[in-house]
């Protein structure tokens, strides 16, 4: 489930990215490059753990299921939670930067 | 257990490596093209260093989140040794193995996908330069 969550927000994510390229204001590149990544190797972990446990994979039991879904929205929200920190300490369209030196 | 301090250890090597190669960089090529009637556009090409970049965000993005997972479940302390398996020389041995066999893949896979990525942007921009080239080569005849 974790591996899924971060792979459904990894694919939201680069069509977002897309849609608006060439234009990178958003700084949604962080995103895809955070989740991709983190998808990868989440991938590999499930590889790993399906040659151990192979058709129990598939059968988890549903408070492990719900505790790892519950882990792949935690997840998903640290990693929006990065992006709106780089975002707003590089402030692509200067609006931090606008409201703080704000003359009255 | 500890899998995603490969992917760390392989992200602050090229943290580095993207560093010391973007100081060295000249200015990027330019590349002219034909972008319909009587319009010229222009591209330049990316640079090395920030091909390396890409192979730097997947990996610190996802050690980032493969960190909190760990912190969620159990397997890293805020106190020394900082890995819960550290502690105890059985789960040291195992967490090494993990590391040595499920880290290494993670690295090793993220930089597979990144050498596809380089690969593909490298071979559009050959397209490109080739598709240019035979256009002013028209263009002389």
């Amino acid at each position: 489930m974790t591996l899924l969550s971060t792979l459904f927000a990894a694919i939201i994510c680069t069509i977002i990215w897309y849609k608006n390229a060439p234009k990178n204001e958003m700084k949604v590149g962080i995103l895809c490059w955070l989740y991709w990544g983190a998808s990868i190797m989440w991938l590999v972990d499930a590889i790993f753990e399906y040659v151990e446990l192979r058709e129990e994979y598939f059968t988890p039991a549903p408070v492990d299921m719900l505790n790892d879904f519950y882990l792949g929205l935690s997840v998903v929200a640290l990693g929006l939670l990065i992006w709106i920190i780089i975002l707003l300490i590089k402030d692509p369209k200067g609006v931090v930067k606008a409201a703080l030196f704000k003359k009255k | 257990m500890a899998c995603f301090l490969v992917s760390v250890a392989e992200a602050i090597i090229m943290t580095a490596v993207t560093k010391a190669v973007k100081s060295k960089e000249s200015e990027p090529e330019e590349i002219h093209f034909e972008a319909g009637a009587d319009v010229i556009e222009s591209a330049t090409r990316i640079p090395f260093s920030r091909k390396l970049k890409w192979l730097t965000n997947m990996l610190w993005g996802g050690s980032a989140l493969l960190a909190f997972e760990h912190l969620w479940h159990g397997e890293i302390a805020p106190w020394f040794p900082f890995l819960t398996a550290a502690s105890d020389s059985v789960q040291t041995s195992v967490m090494l193995h993990e590391m040595a066999t499920v880290g290494v893949t993670m690295a090793v896979l993220i930089t597979a996908v990144w050498g596809v990525m380089l690969l593909v942007s490298n071979a559009m921009e050959k397209k490109l330069l080739n598709s240019q080239h035979s256009v002013n080569y028209e263009a002389r005849k």
